[in-house]
């Protein structure tokens, strides 16, 4: 029979977790279907009583997003538009069931290479807040995210919130998911790109990330670097090539071939710049 | 273990179960409360969908820990609130419900939704439901329920008055669906039940030997028995007497992945801990036979060693002389078509449980067939039939997959050796891996018409993948040949099939048997021959609909009831209308580049089908009775698989007797008390067992005059104890006290009994396979995104001779949820042994991809059905797919030659074109 934790503050989920060796339970929307027909018989440790973990607050750097902040907490949040990006993926994470109670933080740490919250906070540029008893760390998500599947969480730690840092008043963001069908769908390819526009138009930052298109979802930095300083408008989608999205090494399988998810994202990359550039 | 407090239902509640359990089998299992569905423990389908403090969530995913101190809402308890209540009853008056194991799941989530919106709109309704799968209603009349109980709701017609055929009468079984008192195959069993676990083959082919299991059994003691083939008194089965091949449990060998090589019984958490390496079984994998090119190839052992060319069987039509006609025809059209198997996904897994009492066993289970079950439990056993006892549960869903036995045999025999209750709940990887599916095809054919584009020729062949067992494989492979050449009237026809053996799943009878695949290939030629005669599609399909005397491919000449010609003509405005809009719309797009670029389309797909069995015969037998109490029953053999018999039937019997719908109860399927009405399949039991009830009616009615001494017109009733009957001014009257009853209950019981008249074919198949045929067309509107190959419906129009809608809201839920599975067949089914397990990986539509659709119901009354009705179950679902990919190729110029068109294909064959 396994033993179950289910502690009332952050210390004590940490001590716990430092002497044993524990499975992280939240949402439980990857937990359960990972056990399809089998007992669970590992031990766990259930983080939702953790209120410390609730929430999203505003900080002097931007935005934190507590460990247990679901997708629908998201959709009803009031945030700057440069979040319309995790949002859209929120409204197309499962159904509403899932988005009540999966956790964004949760979404990271299953680290599939179809989770659907890894482009939109890539391309925002967020970071992984991870705490052991004895200390904190800070993480750049691209770095946390290893593999498919792997993380950089070592045994003892847990994550206790996204970090999203603060973009100016005028950026603005958008994401676009490709599947097979519209709802409850894995990706076929997906898309989330944020541009901040400086008084003149001219981008001034921007971010883009292509999911499901490799083992981890990838930036593309070499389009960031291009876009950077261009003019919002125009023609700027046609200025995407395939050589900006070199880094992705898609699979072929039973959602789509190799060859059509690079050409699907680079497609998704061009409508998410028309759509933040007014084209 | 740890006890945990909640309230449910307004109850305050405390379980004692492991913390980590998921809160929907604590409901299930500790608080009885069945009406929160399991479909897939994986939050992919929202069966179990619960309000937990008002929010809509999976309970398979939520931890009992987690809900402690919460408030807990299921689909037993929303008639507690008066909105709710009013979204129920909407749902019944709506026919949003057919099986009604998504329901729970739809309710909440609708619940969720209203007590946040009160005045939703469609777009609303889809986001809020969207994470309910409905396998059978094609999601409309479940937006339409939403949308009228949050505006006003709506009075169900009244069953007490009038006549019932052709009225829009509700479900006798829809409020137990709506509230969660159905007993479906996993909600019913003894607490004493041994759980039993199927271990099956990882492998695709292999050879095996099971070792000494006695160290395991020692090693767990909650283990009571390890069941394998050497405990299977007759360990063969399968549908047709030449072909018992299946092993209950496999013998040696092994033939497709996910075959049964064990079972473990004994308590739950033991048989589900032990894991499938533990047993003591060598394994030998052999080269499997994986594809149709495989198995022909002939190369090395064949998968049954008396069938040494792989070929399950041929069938064959040939009508005049093909190659004349191709050599004298103006026109010719040919290509070759590939579908994929095609997963049934019926949201409610098998499952059942088995008891041996006394000399006998009795089976409460899922199933299309009672009475096949009977029999091959009986097989299996090695007892007589009638020592099976089959007691049908409610089905949630079957289209086909459940007409092939599943846990039946294995509890049996578990059951029989054991002398204990026995049950079990297939996982949804189980099912998926060990049951039936759609045959996979490969298709070849040629049409050619004249100058004037009337149609010379057809010319088809035909291979179907039966997989690893026979099952259905020659139902299609026999009836497909029939159906080749189309709703058409042609000259000369040859269609000759193959149904192959391969070390795939098995696949077998689903919602169609091979008619769907064929149609996909005729509408696509006549499309291309319409093009090239320069004639408007639809009007070269009106052109060349089959009318009454004209004979068909087999050389049946139909006198009656043959309405394509009236489908199409009432599709001609909509049609005229669609073109113009998709002209119109492409117009005003940018010049066609790879780059970006929306293009609509629209198709027409026409279809017949064959009602009831091919020759074959498919009696139904039914029996009416006045039972002592004054109410009538109908002892029905018919399986309501959630299409609709046990309101079909019950309308038919009331207008018989002449009595209002609601003095009529039934049984279902119980083998013990009624007799074999068949399966349901082939769309039959309307036409077949409708006509038996009809009968049996009749006769009752005909016994209670005469009893009364009354004439044939007069007014039949039971009023105050009394039966009686008002002849003119005369009033005769009985008091049912008088009147001597047997043992069941039954005064006077009245049978009938109806077996379509059928002409064998002969060895060019000729004769005349159906007493009658369904006709339909359908149109397809598509916008198709060029850039990324994706399709997106716009609406689709259904006009269906269905010969007479004995219940039009029941025919229009039947035609929604055909259209829905053609939608899933033509643009994303396709299943892959080993990497679709699951209904995440293996997508079927949502609320999101089945678009308005329309529906006209064409009467033309076919003679020999009740009140003129045929069937529609199976002809919903056939013209859907060729008129999305007419649609698809008036869009882009792409004809879709292998079915599902995924994004993928279409894009690389857009591609294609444009290079």
């Amino acid at each position: 029979m396994s033993r179950y934790f289910r502690p009332q503050s952050l210390d004590e989920a940490l001590r716990a977790l430092s002497s044993a060796g524990l499975n992280i339970l939240a949402g439980g929307t990857d937990f359960y279907p990972a056990r399809v027909g089998s007992t669970v018989d590992e031990d766990i440790l259930d983080i939702t009583a953790l209120d410390e973990l609730r929430g999203l607050q505003e900080t002097e750097q931007g935005f934190r997003i507590g460990a247990l902040t679901t997708w629908s907490d998201i959709i009803t949040a009031k945030l700057p538009a440069y979040f319309d990006c995790l949002k859209l993926a929120a409204r197309e994470l499962g159904g509403v069931q899932i988005q009540n109670a999966a956790t964004i933080v949760g979404n990271i740490c299953n680290a599939s290479p179809a989770a659907d919250g890894v482009p939109p906070l890539l391309s925002l540029g967020a970071e992984v807040e991870v705490a052991r008893a004895d200390s904190r760390r800070i993480v750049p998500l691209d770095q946390f995210i290893t593999g498919n599947r792997r993380t950089g969480r070592e045994p003892g730690e847990l994550v206790t919130a996204i970090h999203v840092p603060r973009w100016s008043a005028s950026a603005r963001s958008h994401f676009l998911k490709l599947g097979a069908r519209k709802y409850l769908v894995i990706s076929i390819a997906m898309v989330s790109g944020v541009v901040e526009p400086d008084a003149e138009g001219v981008i001034a930052r921007c971010g883009f990330a292509v999911g499901s298109c490799s083992a981890v979802a990838q930036r593309l930095s070499d389009l960031e670097r291009a876009l950077t300083g261009e003019a919002l408008g125009g023609e700027l989608s046609a200025r995407v090539g395939p050589a900006h999205l070199a880094m992705l090494a898609p699979l072929t399988d039973v959602r789509g071939t190799a060859d059509y998810r690079v050409d699907a994202a680079l497609a998704l990359v061009r409508r998410t710049i028309r759509v933040l550039a007014g084209e | 273990m740890d006890a945990i407090a909640f309230s449910v239902n307004g109850v305050a509640r405390s379980v004692t179960a492991h913390p980590a359990s998921r809160l929907s089998d604590v409901l299930r299992d500790h608080l009885g409360l069945t009406g929160t569905k399991v479909g897939c423990n994986a939050g992919d389908c929202g069966a179990c969908t619960v309000l937990i403090d008002g929010k809509q969530v999976c309970a398979c995913l939520t931890a009992v820990a987690q809900v402690a101190g919460r408030r807990i809402v299921t689909v037993e308890g929303l008639a507690d609130d008066r909105r709710f209540a009013r979204l129920q009853q909407s749902f019944h008056v709506h026919g949003a419900a057919q099986c009604g194991i998504c329901s729970p799941g739809m309710l909440t989530a609708a619940a969720d939704l209203l007590a946040r919106n009160a005045k939703p709109t469609e777009a609303d309704v889809c986001g809020a439901l969207g994470g309910v799968l409905c396998r059978c209603t094609g999601y409309r009349k479940i937006v339409e329920a939403v949308l009228a109980a949050a505006d006003s709701g709506l009075e169900p017609e009244p069953l007490t008055t009038g006549r019932a055929v052709g009225r829009r009468v509700p479900k006798p079984d829809g409020l137990a669906k709506l509230t969660g008192a159905e007993r479906y195959a996993a909600d019913e069993f003894p607490a004493d039940a041994l759980w039993l676990r199927v271990v099956r083959s990882p492998h695709v082919r292999a050879r095996f030997s099971v070792g000494d299991l006695a160290p395991l059994r020692q090693a767990h003691p909650g283990l009571e028995d390890v069941i394998t083939a050497a405990d299977v008194p007759e360990n063969s089965f399968g549908i047709f007497p030449d072909y018992k091949e299946q092993p209950v449990l496999a013998e040696g060998e092994t033939r497709f992945r996910g075959e049964a090589v064990a079972a473990l019984v004994g308590n739950y958490e033991t048989v589900t801990r032990i894991a499938d390496h533990e047993l003591p079984i060598r394994w030998e994998p052999l080269a499997p036979r994986s594809t149709m090119d495989d198995a022909l190839a002939n190369r090395g052992e064949p998968i049954h060693a008396d069938r040494p060319d792989n070929v399950l069987i041929h069938g064959r039509v040939v009508k005049g002389d093909v190659d004349m006609g191709l050599a004298r025809a103006e026109f010719a059209a040919e290509g070759e078509f590939d579908t994929a198997y095609v997963e049934h996904a019926y949201i409610e897994l098998e499952a059942g449980w088995a008891e041996r009492v006394g000399d006998r066993i009795r089976i409460f289970a899922c199933t299309q067939t009672p009475y096949m079950d009977r029999d091959e439990v009986a097989r299996v056993l090695a007892i007589e039939p009638g020592r099976v006892h089959i007691v049908p549960s409610a089905v949630g869903g079957a289209f086909g997959g459940k007409l092939d036995v599943s846990v039946q045999p294995l509890l049996a025999v578990a059951a029989w050796k054991l002398g204990r209750p026995v049950r079990t709940v297939y996982t949804r990887p189980e099912s998926m891996a060990s049951t039936t599916k759609r045959h996979p095809a490969r298709m070849r054919a040629r049409l050619a018409c004249d100058r004037a584009g009337r149609l010379m020729a057809a010319d088809f062949s035909g291979d179907f993948n039966t997989g690893a067992y026979a099952s259905w494989g020659s139902t299609v492979a026999n009836r497909v040949p029939i159906h080749a050449s189309g709703p058409y009237f042609v000259p000369h026809v040859r269609a000759v099939t193959r149904a192959v053996y391969t070390n795939g799943p098995i696949a077998g009878a689903f919602r169609g048997f091979g008619v769907p695949q064929s149609t996909i290939v005729h509408e696509a030629l006549i499309d291309e021959l319409a093009e090239r005669a320069g004639i408007d599609r639809l009007e070269f399909r009106h052109r060349n609909a089959l009318r009454a005397g004209q004979p068909t491919a087999t050389g049946q000449v139909l006198k009656a009831s043959c309405g394509l010609v009236q489908c199409l003509e009432a599709l001609r405005p909509l049609w005229r209308r669609a073109v113009a809009d998709c002209d119109a719309f492409n117009r005003d797009q940018p010049p066609l580049g790879p780059s970006r670029g929306l293009r609509r389309g629209v198709g027409v797909g026409c279809m017949w089908y064959g009602i009831g069995n091919t020759v074959i015969a498919n009696p139904s037998a039914m029996r009416v009775s006045l039972r002592k109490d004054g109410r009538f029953l109908l002892y029905n053999g018919a399986v309501d698989i959630g299409q609709g018999s046990n309101t079909i039937l019950v309308q038919i019997v009331a207008d018989a007797l002449g009595v209002p719908m609601d003095q009529v109860g039934y049984v279902m399927g119980d083998t013990d008390l009624t007799e074999d009405a068949g399966k349901t399949s082939a769309s039959r039991q309307t036409f077949v067992s409708g006509n038996a009830a009809r009968l049996a009616g009749l006769d009752l009615r005909q016994r209670l005059l005469r009893r009364l001494e009354v004439g044939e017109d007069a007014v039949l009733g039971v009023e105050n104890g009394e039966l009686v009957a008002i002849d003119g001014g005369r009033r005769s009257a009985i008091p049912l006290g008088y009147l001597p009853a047997d043992g069941r209950g039954d005064i006077d019981v009245g049978h009938g009994s109806f077996n379509p008249p059928t002409v064998p074919l002969d060895t060019d198949g000729q004769g005349e396979p159906y007493a009658t045929y369904a006709f339909g067309a359908q149109v397809a509107e598509v916008e198709v995104d060029l850039e990324l190959g994706t399709t997106r419906l716009l609406k689709i129009t259904a006009a269906h001779d269905v010969g007479r809608a004995i219940n039009p809201t029941q025919v229009e839920g039947q035609i929604h949820g055909g259209i829905a599975q053609g939608i899933g067949m033509a643009l994303m089914e396709e299943y892959h042994a080993g990497k679709t397990e699951n209904l995440h990986d293996y997508l079927i539509p949502t609320f999101g991809d089945v678009p308005p659709i329309e529906v006209i119901l064409i009467e033309d009354r076919e003679p020999l059905g009740p009140h003129g009705a045929k069937g529609v179950g199976e002809p919903a679902l056939i013209p859907t797919a060729p008129a999305i990919f007419g649609a698809i190729r008036h869009a882009t110029g792409v004809t879709v030659r292998q079915a599902p068109a995924t994004p993928d294909r279409l894009r690389a064959a857009i591609l294609a074109m444009q290079r």
